[in-house]
This record gives C-alpha cells, sequence and structure tokens, in this order.
C-alpha cells in the first residue's frame, strides 16, 4: 500500500511524451510485437539476436515501456488515486497520458494537464510526515518499502538510465511469480553494479519487484552503511537470511564472487573469479527457487583498478585498497565514477525444484555452481562483442 | 495443581502469580522472592498469593513442603540489583542453581517453566536477521545478563536431561511493554530526548506484558515442552519507535553510550546495560512461528505493543516532552502545503487549484 503513489508517479515520469522513443515505440509495431511474442514463449530474443545490438535493445525497451503505461493505465492508477485521497483527504489528479483518452471533455490544453507540481509537492510533504512520525512499515530484515521507493530508486534511475545508460535484455527469464535467485557477476571497485541490478529488476518487471541483495559483513559493520543497505532491502550473506527470503517468495540478488570479483585488477577484466563455497547453490536447491544467472558489463570500467596498496588495505582491515587513474591522484574528484555504456543480460532460469533433495550433496552444488558460472561467462563474452567501444 | 512462583517481588513473577491464583486449575500459589514486593505489587498479591520473602537457600524447602507441582522460574533479573553485578549474578546463577537443585529433589514435581531472554541470542552485525530457536549465538554476548541467560539456560538443560518427567518450557522473551509495566525500556522512550546510536537504526520486537502473561500462564497450566521465543511478530526499528512516541532521537556514537549509561545509572531512571547497548546497535529479530503453532496463540505485534505502551503511558499528550506529536505534525503539513499553493497563485496569477483541477 505504501508503495502505490510513488509507483503511479514513477509511472508518470515513465509516460512523459519523449518524441523519438515514443515514436518508436507507438509507429514500430512489429518491433513490439515481437519483443512480445519474445516474452509470451519465456523464450530469449537476445541470445538468438546478436546480429544488430541495437535492434536487439529496441523490442525489450520498447516492451518494457508498454508494460508500464499497461501498469499505470491499469490498477497503479486507480490504486494510486484511492490512496492518493485517504490520505490527503483530497482526490488524486491521474498522471498526463500521451494516448487520447475517450471520455477527456474538449478543454484547452493547458488546463487539461494536471497539476504535476503540486502533486508532487503533496506527495513529498505527505512523505515527510510519515517519516517524521514513523508511520512506516519495515519487514524483519529492516527493509523499508517507503524511503526504497521514494527516495532510493528515483536516484538509482537518474543514474541507471542518464550516466550508465544500462540496457536490459532477458528480463522477461525472470519468474513473474514466486522466488528466484539471481546470481551475477562483480566488478567495479565499489558495487555500483549491484545498486543498477536492483534498479534493473525494479524498473523493468513489470510488476515492480525488489531485489533483496545478499551482503558482504563488512557492509554490515560500518555504521551508516550498514543502515541504508538494511533499508533498502540487503541483508547479510550467510544460508539462513538467502533461505528465509527466497521461502518468502523474494528475488535474492548474490555475487558468489565477493571481494575477489570486485577487488580485481582491471587487466583481469570480465574474468570471472571463483564462486565460494556454493552456499548460494545450496540456498536455491533447499528452496526450490530457480537461479537466474546475470551478466553485467560495464561496471569494469567505472574505477579501473591498476594497483592495489596492501599494506594500507591491511592497516585499514579493508579487503583493498584500490589505486585507479583517477583515484587517489585527483583527490574526491577520481570519486567519480567512469561513465561506462552498461548491458546487463538476465539469462535462462535453472530449474531447482528437483534437486530439493540433493541440497547437501557437495557434487551437486559444486557442479551447479560451476553451471551458473559458465553461463555468466559465456554472456560477458557475447554481451562484449556487442559493446566494441565501452565508453559509447 | 499447586504453584511456586519465583521472583514475586518484581512485575512479571507478580502478575503471573496473581494470574496463576486465579486460574481454575491451579490450587495454592507460593510467590517467593529475596526482595519484597513494592507497595503497588503488594497490594495487588495481598490475599491471593503467600508471598514468602527469604534468601532464596531457605525457600526452596517450600517446593517439598508445599506440595508443588509446578515451577514458574521468573526470579532472574536483567539489570543488576542492589550490590552491583556481582550480585546480580549471584541471584541469577547461584538462585536457579539452587531452585533446580530443589526440583530434582521433589518427586511430585510435573513442571518447570523458566523465563529466559531472547538476549540469548546475544548481537552481532554476523547474526542472521532473524533467530530461529535453533540459531547458536555467533560470538558470545558481552553483556552481563545475556552471559547469566546463557547459562542459565545451560543448566536448566541440564535438569531436562535429568528429569525427563518433568515439563520444561524455557520461554525466550523479547523486552516487554504495556501500559502498566514499568521498565528501563519504557522509561527510556519517556525521556524528552532519546539517545541513539550514531549511524546506527536497530531492529527492535517487543512482546506486549499481557501477551508475555498469558503465554506464561499457558505454559504452567497447559503442557508445552521445549524452547520458544517469546515476541510479537514484526518489527520496528529504534528510530521508528522514538518517533512514533513523539519523541527526538539523539545519535551519541558508540564510545559516547558508554558516558550515557553512566548517566543513566546516576540519575536513578535505571540501568543501562552493554546487552542494551548492544541491542541498540545491532537489534535482535526472532522467529516466533514455533510459539504461534505451538500455543495456538498468536500474540500482539511489536507495533501494536509499542502503539499500547504509547498510548497507555500518554506519550503523546500534550506536555508529556514530546516534541513530533502526530497532530502538530499533520497540522504543519497542511500549512505548509496551503501556503505553497498560496505563494504558488500569488507568483503565476492563476487561481489557486490544488490537486482539485477537474
Amino acid at each position: 500500500m505504501t508503495d502505490s503513489p510513488s509507483r503511479a508517479r514513477t509511472g508518470a515520469r515513465r509516460t512523459k511524451p519523449r518524441p523519438p522513443s515514443a515514436r518508436r515505440s507507438a509507429a514500430s509495431a512489429g518491433a513490439a510485437s515481437t519483443g512480445a511474442a519474445a516474452d509470451a514463449k519465456g523464450g530469449a530474443a537476445p541470445s538468438t539476436g546478436t546480429a544488430g545490438t541495437t535492434d536487439a535493445a529496441t523490442p525489450a525497451r520498447a516492451n518494457g515501456r508498454r508494460q508500464s503505461r499497461a501498469a499505470l493505465n491499469g490498477h497503479a492508477g486507480t490504486e494510486g488515486r484511492s490512496n492518493g485521497r485517504r490520505a490527503n483527504g483530497v482526490p488524486w489528479t491521474p498522471p498526463v497520458t500521451p494516448e487520447p483518452e475517450t471520455a477527456s471533455p474538449p478543454v484547452p490544453v493547458d488546463d487539461h494537464e494536471p497539476d504535476i507540481w503540486d502533486e508532487r509537492v503533496a506527495g513529498a510533504l505527505r512523505f515527510l510526515r510519515r517519516r517524521i512520525t514513523g508511520q512506516y512499515d519495515v519487514d524483519e530484515f529492516g527493509f523499508d518499502p517507503d524511503l526504497t521507493e521514494t527516495v532510493v530508486h528515483p536516484v538509482l534511475r537518474l543514474i541507471y538510465r542518464h550516466y550508465f545508460r544500462v540496457e536490459a535484455f532477458g528480463v522477461e527469464n525472470l519468474p513473474t511469480d514466486g522466488s528466484a535467485l539471481i546470481v551475477a557477476n562483480h566488478s567495479g571497485t565499489v558495487p555500483i553494479d549491484a545498486l543498477m541490478l536492483t534498479a534493473a529488476v525494479h524498473d523493468e518487471t513489470p510488476d515492480r519487484r525488489h531485489l533483496r541483495l545478499l551482503g558482504a559483513d563488512l557492509v554490515f559493520r560500518l555504521p551508516f552503511l550498514s543502515e541504508v543497505a538494511r533499508k533498502a532491502g540487503s541483508t547479510l550473506a550467510c544460508n539462513p537470511d538467502a533461505e528465509r527470503l527466497l521461502r518468502n517468495g523474494e528475488y535474492v540478488g548474490v555475487f558468489p564472487e565477493g571481494f575477489k570479483g570486485i577487488g580485481k585488477p582491471y587487466r583481469e577484466r570480465y574474468k570471472l573469479q571463483r564462486f565460494g563455497r556454493g552456499g548460494f547453490v545450496s540456498a536455491a536447491l533447499r528452496t526450490g527457487a530457480p537461479i537466474v544467472p546475470v551478466a553485467i558489463v560495464g561496471a569494469e570500467e567505472i574505477y579501473p583498478i591498476i594497483a592495489n596498496v596492501r599494506p594500507l588495505a591491511k592497516v585499514t582491515g579493508l579487503p583493498y585498497v584500490p589505486v585507479t587513474p583517477l583515484f587517489p591522484w585527483l583527490g574526491p574528484l577520481g570519486l567519480l565514477p567512469l561513465p561506462s555504456k552498461w548491458l546487463i543480460q538476465f539469462g535462462k532460469p535453472i530449474d531447482t525444484s528437483t534437486l530439493t533433495e540433493d541440497a547437501d550433496d557437495p557434487i551437486v552444488v559444486f557442479n551447479l555452481a560451476d553451471q551458473v558460472r559458465e553461463t555468466i561467462q559465456e554472456s560477458l563474452h557475447e554481451l562484449l562483442e556487442r559493446r566494441p567501444d565501452p565508453f559509447t | 495443581m499447586n504453584v511456586l512462583v519465583t521472583g514475586v517481588g518484581r512485575y512479571l513473577g507478580a502478575h503471573l502469580a496473581v494470574r496463576l491464583a486465579a486460574h481454575p486449575r491451579v490450587g495454592r500459589v507460593v510467590g517467593v522472592d529475596t526482595v519484597a514486593p513494592t507497595p503497588e505489587l503488594a497490594e495487588l498479591l495481598d490475599g491471593r498469593v503467600e508471598v514468602r520473602i527469604a534468601e532464596l537457600r531457605t525457600l526452596i524447602g517450600a517446593i517439598a513442603e508445599a506440595d508443588i507441582e509446578a515451577v514458574a522460574h521468573m526470579g532472574i533479573v536483567s539489570t543488576p540489583i542492589r550490590g552491583g553485578r556481582p550480585a546480580m549474578k549471584e541471584h541469577n546463577i547461584i538462585g536457579t542453581m539452587q531452585l533446580l537443585a530443589a526440583c530434582q529433589a521433589a518427586p511430585g514435581l510435573r513442571k518447570f517453566v523458566v523465563r529466559s531472554s531472547t538476549a540469548a541470542y546475544g548481537a552481532s552485525f554476523r547474526d542472521p536477521a532473524v533467530f530461529t530457536e535453533s540459531t547458536p549465538p555467533t560470538l558470545m554476548p558481552r553483556g552481563g545478563f545475556a552471559k547469566d541467560i546463557i547459562e542459565i539456560e545451560g543448566y536448566v538443560r541440564g535438569f531436562t536431561r535429568r528429569r525427563p518427567d518433568v515439563t520444561t518450557t524455557v520461554l525466550r522473551l523479547a523486552p516487554f511493554v504495556g501500559p502498566d509495566a514499568d521498565t528501563t525500556l519504557t522509561r527510556f522512550f519517556a525521556l524528552p530526548l532519546v539517545p541513539t546510536v550514531f549511524g546506527r537504526d536497530p531492529r527492535l520486537q517487543f512482546i506486549h506484558s499481557e501477551d508475555a502473561l498469558e503465554i506464561l500462564v499457558r505454559s504452567v497450566v497447559e503442557s508445552h515442552r521445549g524452547t520458544y521465543n517469546v515476541a510479537g511478530p514484526g518489527v520496528i526499528t529504534l528510530s521508528q519507535a522514538v518517533r512514533r512516541a513523539g519523541r527526538v532521537g539523539v545519535p551519541v556514537v558508540e564510545p559516547g553510550m558508554s558516558a550515557f549509561a553512566a548517566f543513566v545509572k546516576a540519575s536513578g531512571i535505571g540501568e543501562f546495560s552493554l546487552d542494551q547497548l548492544d541491542l541498540f546497535v545491532h537489534g535482535r529479530v526472532v522467529d516466533t512461528n514455533r510459539l504461534v503453532e505451538e500455543f495456538g496463540y498468536r500474540p500482539r505485534s511489536t507495533e501494536e505493543a509499542f502503539a499500547d505502551l504509547v498510548q497507555g503511558r500518554g506519550l503523546t499528550r500534550p506536555g508529556a516532552f514530546a516534541v513530533l506529536r502526530p497532530e502538530t505534525v499533520a497540522a504543519v503539513e497542511t500549512l505548509v502545503l496551503d501556503g505553497i499553493r498560496a505563494a504558488r497563485t500569488a507568483v503565476t496569477g492563476r487561481p489557486g487549484r490544488g490537486p482539485t483541477n477537474d
């Protein structure tokens, strides 16, 4: 309930008329329908259509936009309206849609446009009131959907769309209902890839699912970071938490490479590191959740590590102290990630429901972990071919 | 059934004894403690419970003498009593050992119920988010109470092995709150400025005092063998609790909290132990499915329990130090919104239409 107004608001932002893209999605019905067909088959359009990179991108994006519009015109709009009325005492006006409405009276365009700014101000004040009086819900892991939807995702969305220009493929491979264990490669010195994956899952899935990340204990040792991580839906990477989240039907995101992956030098980019003990596999097996391998290309270039100051890392207790072309030479400016172009590929889900008995069999677990690892590595190579230049 | 209740000098023991005395399946209720009940509790107990106040060693004879069938061990204190931490440890551990020794020697005993605490799980950043009854503590807790609890549970396990015919119930209680329960925690939320740990917002769980007592009564009267987490389902973060109580949180850096603990002790509002400090850094959440399944009783959620504390103690009443009362905040919201609308109308020159333009 708490997320519906913000959902409606983001929907409004998404459907704001953007001439070239709107034309593309509306006019190229062919592209949209292929996207829908791929969706219906549950197949992987991108992996078969490797010929043209932009062609493969178009159906996925057009499809995503169509879905969000459907959600807006359908339940999200009405839900947001009723919620707005209840919370505020005044009716909520629906955001403008580019499609002509049959029942709209012939009024001048200027007056027909609802007062977006008024709604934004009222929404922000409502949010502030909820925060100040503590009237929001937090789940047992500390996840705060109100804060995540209203503050975290809008910021991530800006970075996702405009800074890294992320393109996500194969989102239809995520099960529409129920849990999934999303396993991805880890890179980039700072875990921005985890944030972008969260944004991809939230913004590209039709019902705006949240990705519940599993984080290293370093994250939960530090003040502030630990609380921000918990509020945004993360929890400590341990089997009890992973299994509990999967049993609750959540999407759980895990980076089995851990620090070995994220802190590797630039010359080893896109080479998957060892996959730990495969604890993530047994969590999936015990709960019967499908494993979705994900390849993320682009994060390796944001802070290219050319050296690691080991003595300093040892003294501070950090896993690594990176030296990049910009850091620490440029001081705070060196903290700015390089604006690489990102591609995220969601692979075909691996069914584990038949293997529930083998959760404690190390051979089954290792084999499955290897299979996931190889799938991600192959997928990384394919994505790299589609993106010849890291910064375009 | 005759019942012996330890710890009748305090809230939980006294209220449990009175409830048991009113229960149709309970005969005599003997209440023992080393300290006399407060006048308020004494009035409650008067005429219903046989209260005996003395050193615990001399009280143990009561079990054989009064033909006791069930023992409810509530006499475990969570904060140092008069005599400091050594006296607390003596009271908790030696007291429990002596009680268990007496119980072992009582052939007529059928039930043993002990009030444990969720402090048994400790609190650290390496712990899973939610503790089930089988989760071991990752690190040995550094607080005295938690150490006592772990040791007491160990002795109770030993007793369970030696007397398998006795139904032993270990109830791990979350901190209890309620309109009439007066604990360090409830006094804490009544402070005008509530100290919190800088950069930390722990997840907390409470159990309503009514629900805690109901579950204690059921475990004495009915038969529920094993260990159970007793907490209100759901979670409330410390910052949320502070705001719902209409208070303002004052973040204090972690070392500063020790100074605060000393201040609390000096100011006489209670004790603030390392257990509570760790709780305020890392938080603690337990799974209550086992309790609900076994007892067939669903306690009020943590949110409801806390709301009852705020309501019952009148924390957001005018004049109760509440800075951020919900009504005030809502009024300010309306004021600001109207102000912005008026300003926009003045600037754009169009009639103020708010969100209702059609």
